[in-house]
């Protein structure tokens, strides 16, 4: 199975790059912009067939490594590979 | 006294760390690579700085699982004293050895230059060469050294008298302006619970020799020498 996984910084933790980059937009003319918050995007595929296991592995993944869960959220879909 | 440096693929500041050490201890502390899975006898182990894992995912996230860093898990949960400079710093905290993270510098751009540090504790074995309230003269050089954790944990860390080094004025007052890297509460480097376990992000091992401009930083490769011999 091929897990999405999508990492962002948690409300409130400061985040510089999303605002250069939020400033870069402006800088573009996109002045409708706002609250730009930068984040990572992480592609696994599993062996594990049964969906309630690959889960539980993904979760486990995103907690020991993937994520910094002091600053960081996960998210993630789960499809047949 | 017998010291270890772990060696990442990545780390770079590990040879200075190892002139420091040897100047202070007369002798050359083991160097041991990350892969290893044995770590020899040890009164302090040292994690240098550099780019471990080139700073893949996160910085340090990686070094954290190093087959080595179990026994560095281990050892420091005993009792035996760990130093973590600049990415030894980032590879503690990722290895929950010590509470927080250190976050890409507010300013966006990678900071080389000498910072005044205010000595917070001189109790612990790293910093009794030192006077309390003292302010030192140390380098930075890093681009994720902003240090970041819940209020509930910077509360913590303030109450149990673990914070080791606040950047500061001359004067030694701590201010916004002489926080280089957007830290919270100004802070350079901490302790964990017990003292024998210090991170921080600004490098002690490139000021130990007058023909470096300075040698605030030789204090704590003495200090350390002179606590456990």
């Amino acid at each position: 199975m091929k897990a999405r996984i999508t990492i962002t910084l948690k409300p409130g933790v400061l985040d510089p790059q999303g605002k250069a980059i939020e400033g870069a937009l402006h800088a573009l003319g996109f002045d409708g912009v706002d609250g730009v918050r930068q984040g990572k995007f992480i592609e696994v595929e599993v062996t594990e067939n049964d969906p309630e296991r690959a889960r539980a592995e993904i979760e486990r993944m995103c907690e020991q490594l993937l994520a910094n869960t002091i600053i960081e959220n996960y998210a993630y879909e789960l499809e047949a590979a | 006294m017998k010291a270890s440096i772990i060696v990442f693929p990545g780390s770079n500041c590990d040879r200075d760390a190892a002139v420091a050490l040897r100047s202070a201890m007369g002798s050359a502390p083991n160097m041991v690579w990350h892969g290893d899975s044995e770590l020899p006898d040890s009164d302090l182990i040292l994690l240098p700085g550099g780019f471990s894992y080139g700073d893949y995912l996160r910085s340090g996230a990686m070094a954290a699982h190093s087959p080595i860093m179990r026994e560095v898990v281990r050892r420091a949960k005993a009792g035996t004293p760990v130093l973590g400079i600049c990415n030894g710093f980032q590879v503690l905290t990722e290895a929950g050895l010590l509470p927080g993270v250190l976050m890409r510098n507010a300013t966006l751009r990678f900071i080389c230059k000498d910072v005044l540090l205010k000595v917070e504790r001189i109790d612990t074995p790293f910093a009794r060469h030192y006077t309390p309230g003292q302010v030192v003269r140390i380098p930075i050089a890093h681009k994720d050294g902003s240090y970041f954790a819940d209020p509930a944990t910077l509360h913590l860390l303030e109450n149990e008298n673990r914070i080791a080094f606040r950047y500061c004025e001359h004067d030694g007052t701590v201010t916004d302006a002489a926080n280089p890297n957007g830290s919270s509460d100004n802070i350079a480097g901490i302790y964990n619970e017990t003292g024998t376990v210090l991170g921080m992000m600004p490098h002690p091992e490139r000021l130990i020799d007058p023909a470096q401009s300075g040698t605030d930083g030789a204090k704590m490769f003495s200090s350390l020498v002179e606590t456990l011999h």
